[in-house]
């Protein structure tokens, strides 16, 4: 190799017979299977993978809770529909997940939805909470695309809210109620609050896009941190969703009729 | 835009397409044109383009590109796309997850799909600026002294394009290379090169120029750019098959710097 990999996060020591086999491996400055294993929970190890410390007990809660919140958008949702699409058709386990990151990554209702909402939260520091609310619901495309704009469609509307949205889903709610509970920061309350005002004020409800934006800020996420957990924490239920239409079979998956509008055959006596 | 429930009710239960739709024992309709008698015979680059664009591209443009992507084939498994390849190989995945991991990391920001694509956009937009009577010292100066980052030119690990001269010849033969975007892809070369920075003018953003004289959109390119890097990245799959299981890259554990805290004890401070 020509140059060390080089890490903050990760220290392994080799076992005295092989050098490319792990005696110990070290998360930033913990010992994992030495004094982790059996103490720490999945978050724990979540939260100090990416923030490099261990989280407090509001901080895990709050994750656990978000965690249960978004580990399955349920089999209607675009992301999990794509993972079906590959369990139906037997491909490889990656290849539904894939199918699902690639879904579930987008600026409706996805991954994106949830950078671009942490990147409002973030300029919302700039000012007092009186003007978060025109932070939050301001949305345009940049005149110069940056090099994390690259490639994604125009901005269609304000990051966190649902477009096609009439009122506040009660599942999105209940979310944003439990975590304003549990009190891990001032914008999940801020947004239990002004959730009325802010929602007039967009033309349209909350999305749990929203909720996750908010809380991964109060937990001390980046925008891009964000972005990672929200694709990684909705795999479970995509996971289990391809698996299991594997099993009910593609005769009994959705097939919908197709209204072809420019079919050179419509109105033919003569098809082929 | 049409929202709402009332939206998503008209586009429920039947899927309504202008693109096409198979029937499967009897046929196929693409664009409008039957698959099996009107486009039976058709260049499959066309076909894939014609998907694209909505409209049959010219055979010298499609000439262009396809040559480029020869001289963008580069069989070497330490590029970072190429070595996704490489490593599924060496952990003994699949071809197509092999594959559709390393062109999912060729849209990257400083190289690949989200380099033309900015590049694309940025010689659009600064067409119209420099019409409007902007000179293009102003224009360039303004760009890079707000934080600009200049895609199309520059390269991650050469500094020089040696398939520029290649990709200009092969314009030449084709008579498709005096546009008016051609021209200023060199003229801010050149302009750079006066102002002694070290950003020459790259493949992808002569291909973006290209591109944006053929009349493209960012995100025509970005789809029709898609294959690029794809006749390199097959042999990197073949060869990491043919060794030893984890035999491509292997890292031993001190080839690997950790630079972060110390090592410190964990205590259990969560599910209190």
């Amino acid at each position: 190799m020509s140059s060390p990999l080089h890490t903050s996060i990760w220290q392994e020591e080799p076992e005295p017979d092989n050098p490319f086999a792990t005696r110990a491996a070290y998360c930033h400055g913990f010992d994992v299977y030495g004094q982790m294993l059996g103490q720490a929970r999945w978050v724990d190890m979540l939260f100090l993978l990416l923030r490099g410390e261990a989280p407090t007990p509001i901080q895990a809660r709050a994750l656990e809770t978000l965690a249960v919140a978004l580990a399955n958008p349920g089999p209607r949702d675009p992301m999990v529909h794509a993972a079906m699409c590959g369990g139906i058709g037997g491909t490889p386990a990656a290849a539904s997940l894939m199918a699902a990151l690639a879904v579930g990554a987008g600026q409706s209702g996805g991954a994106r939805d949830v950078f671009l909402a942490m990147g409002k939260w973030a300029a919302c520091e700039l000012g007092a909470s009186h003007t978060w609310a025109s932070t939050l619901v301001h949305h345009a495309t940049p005149q110069w695309l940056t090099v994390t704009d690259t490639g994604w469609p125009a901005i269609e509307h304000a990051a966190g809210f649902d477009p096609n949205g009439v009122s506040t889903p009660t599942v999105v709610r209940q979310t944003l109620e439990m975590l304003a509970s549990q009190e891990v920061g001032p914008r999940t309350l801020w947004l239990a609050e002004h959730r009325t005002a802010l929602e007039q004020a967009a033309g349209v409800p909350l999305a749990m896009t929203g909720i996750a934006a908010a809380a991964l800020t109060d937990l001390g996420f980046s925008p891009a941190q964000g972005e990672m957990l929200y694709l990684l924490l909705r795999l479970p239920g995509a996971a289990a969703h391809a698996m299991e239409q594997g099993h009910i079979g593609f005769k009994n998956f959705p097939y919908p009729p197709v209204e072809l509008e420019n079919d050179p055959y419509r109105g033919k006596e003569t098809q082929p | 835009m049409n929202r709402g429930p009332q939206m998503l009710a008209e586009h429920a239960d039947v899927f309504k397409t202008k693109v096409g739709a198979a029937f499967p024992g009897s046929h196929t309709i693409f664009l409008g044109q039957d698959l099996l008698r009107d486009l039976k015979d058709m260049d499959w680059l066309a076909l894939c383009t014609m998907g694209i664009m909505g409209r049959p591209v010219p055979p010298e443009h499609l000439k262009w590109f396809s040559q480029a992507w020869v001289r963008t084939s580069y069989p070497d498994a330490r590029l970072w796309n190429n070595r996704v390849a490489a490593l599924a190989g060496t952990t003994r995945s699949t071809p197509n997850l092999a594959i559709s991991a390393a062109q999912a990391v060729s849209e990257a920001a400083i190289f690949g799909r989200g380099n033309e694509f900015r590049a694309l956009d940025f010689f659009l937009k600064t067409r119209q600026i420099l019409d409007r009577g902007t000179s293009l010292a102003d224009h360039l100066e303004g760009f890079l002294g707000d934080g600009g980052r200049m895609p199309g030119y520059g390269r991650p690990i050469a500094s020089k394009d040696e398939r520029i001269p290649l990709g200009l010849e092969m314009a030449k033969e084709l008579g498709v290379g005096d546009g008016p975007h051609v021209a200023l892809a060199f003229e801010i070369d050149r302009y750079f090169a006066s102002t002694n920075r070290p950003l020459q003018l790259n493949m992808g953003g002569l291909g973006a120029a290209f591109a944006a004289d053929f009349g493209w959109t960012p995100q025509e390119f970005n789809l029709f750019m898609f294959i690029t890097f794809l006749g390199g990245m097959y042999p990197c799959y073949v060869e990491a098959t043919s060794k030893p299981p984890a035999a491509v890259f292997p890292m031993r554990c001190s080839d690997v710097r950790y630079d972060g805290v110390a090592r410190r004890n964990w205590a259990p401070t969560t599910g209190q």
